[in-house]
């Protein structure tokens, strides 16, 4: 289809359509309003419905009523809006329904402000609702693997049915990069032999709650969910790593803060250093497994975010210990500069030799 | 290559339109392009800017710190960025709004009264073409043709009468570069 230039919020939105995604319910926020407006334009081009809700809160529950018919549909808001869906993603999770939620992270806490931050990390990683969950999550750090993830999104999503999650934040929202999009094909509709398409007199109702008043039922219920999770940690961990096999020291961030570590790291292997980097594509389940190679031999790991430090909590667990783990993060809607960043590796590194 | 360029002015100075001209153009030739705004609550009359990187390598950071360029519309982005190009790198200046003159000696430094010269054209509106020729024209980053074709796309049809106006901007921006301004 040749190369495009677009804005990260587009392309998301472009890439749920080539995902045969033709179902949007949502509500505009800052930085991720384009997205919004260009499934309006879209979903009826494909003939698919887009439609504003009064608020995030009745819009997640949109979601929840598509999603039980077996349709691909999503939502997506920024970080207060995010909040809000919170209750309507843990009854996604209880009631096993796949659905995508895109969060364009921006600063918090509260009504915060519309810059770019990542200080969302423990609330996607976590759980997010109330309940023993927790959802997949997929963080882009270019506009081209927006595309990639978003359709893995929904295809894990729909395998083990459940709602999942795509990180961005404002500044990927915001850019504008080339993109190239595959020729756009009509798919056939999964079938989904528990979606709720009305009774024919062809088999027993079909029902899709999350609520479960026996206890020991719920148990059984919670000992599948768990069931669930682990294959997800087993099957669905991605990362990417660069130059970890002589490193020295070992950067890790995500999205955003990746690209632009990327930079410092380069300026500090022509100084002579050996930077090497470990990015999580998947926040949850977070990638245990490079730390784990790389932790006995090398000098220490530096994660960088833009957040008061909340992926270094997850770095530590993997490293358990046998490397130190520094941190170095900017808040508020503040992006760190690759000079910052190449500071803090010098930093670490105890200096270039001159 | 990698050039990280930023360009700022007053809303509806064309700034953001520059940059995106810059990043088609050299998504056009094979490079690798990004186009970063920025975006905050933003009113008419405020300044606004844009990072763009050009880069024969993939991008990482889209975020310009230290520019290898600035491009500068007017004063309250002259303040905020002269200091900031990096040691090598060039400021262009519209000097139809910018009195000051930079004193730094570790940058090429372009002063071009692109206001002045666009409304002697016919149109203020292409004070931002004029200096994008000038910086075009000191970088050799991209060739006038690509920059032509990027306008077809972000001009919208019912506008392409304003190419020819845009290719003479694009050229006059280029020889103003030839009387030394620093």
């Amino acid at each position: 289809m040749g190369k495009v230039l677009m804005k990260g919020n587009e392309v998301i939105a472009e890439a749920a359509v080539h995902a045969g995604c033709k179902y949007f319910f949502g509500y505009p926020i800052t930085p991720q309003s384009e997205l919004v407006a260009y499934m309006a334009r879209r979903l009826p081009e494909v003939g698919g419905l887009f439609l504003q809700a009064e608020s995030e809160v009745a819009a997640i529950n949109m979601v929840y009523g598509a999603a039980g018919t077996g349709v691909r549909v999503m939502t997506s808001s920024s970080s207060p809006g995010f909040s809000l869906k919170q209750e309507g993603i843990s009854y996604l999770v209880g009631a096993e329904l796949p659905a995508l939620i895109v969060n364009v992270v921006r600063g918090g806490p509260g009504l915060g402000n519309i810059q770019p931050a990542q200080s969302d990390y423990f609330q996607v990683t976590k759980g997010g609702g109330h309940g023993d969950y927790h959802t997949p999550v997929l963080a882009p750090s270019t506009l081209q693997e927006i595309i990639d993830l978003t359709e893995a999104a929904f295809d894990i999503a729909d395998r083990y049915r459940t709602p999942v999650i795509l990180l961005g934040d404002g500044m990927l929202g915001q850019m504008m990069e080339p993109v190239e999009f595959k020729e756009l094909s009509e798919r056939k509709p999964e079938q989904k032999e528990w979606a709720t398409t009305g009774t024919r007199g062809d088999g027993k109702p079909r029902i899709i709650s999350s609520l479960e008043l026996n206890a020991d039922a719920l148990e059984k219920r919670n000992e599948l969910l768990q069931k669930k999770f682990t294959m997800i940690k087993q099957n669905e961990v991605r990362f990417e790593t660069f130059e970890t096999e002589d490193a020295d020291y070992i950067v890790t961030a995500y999205g955003t803060a990746a690209r632009i570590a990327m930079n410092a790291i380069n300026k500090a292997r022509k100084d002579g250093l050996k930077i090497g980097m470990i990015r999580p594509i998947t926040l949850w389940p977070f990638p245990e497994q490079p730390f784990i190679a790389t932790r006995d031999r090398v000098k220490g790991y530096l994660s960088v975010e833009m957040s008061a430090g909340q992926m270094v909590e997850d770095v530590r667990l993997a490293v358990e210990g046998k490397a130190p783990v520094s941190f170095f993060g900017r808040t508020g809607g503040v992006v760190p500069t690759q000079e910052e960043i190449y500071d803090q590796i010098i930093q670490l590194a105890g200096g270039v030799e001159v | 290559m990698m050039e990280e360029i930023l360009i700022a002015g007053f809303g509806g100075q064309g700034v953001m339109s520059m940059g995106q001209l810059i990043a088609y153009a050299g998504m056009t030739e094979g490079k690798f392009v990004s186009w970063l705004p920025s975006y905050g609550p933003e009113q008419r009359g405020g300044t606004a800017n844009c990072a763009v990187v050009v880069s024969e390598e993939q991008v990482g950071s889209p975020l310009v710190s230290r520019p290898t360029t600035a491009i500068v519309l007017n004063n309250p982005s002259y303040e905020k960025f002269e200091p900031m190009v990096r040691a090598g790198g060039l400021l262009v200046v519209n000097s139809s709004l910018i009195s000051k003159v930079s004193p730094r000696t570790d940058i090429r430094v372009l002063n071009i009264d692109a206001t002045d010269k666009a409304n002697e054209l016919g149109n203020p509106k292409v004070a931002n073409i004029i200096l994008l020729g000038a910086f075009l024209e000191e970088t050799g980053i991209l060739s006038d043709e690509s920059i032509l074709e990027a306008l077809k796309k972000v001009l919208s049809p019912e506008k392409h009468s304003l190419l020819e106006i845009n290719r003479q901007a694009l050229e006059l921006g280029r020889s103003l570069t030839k009387a030394p301004t620093h």
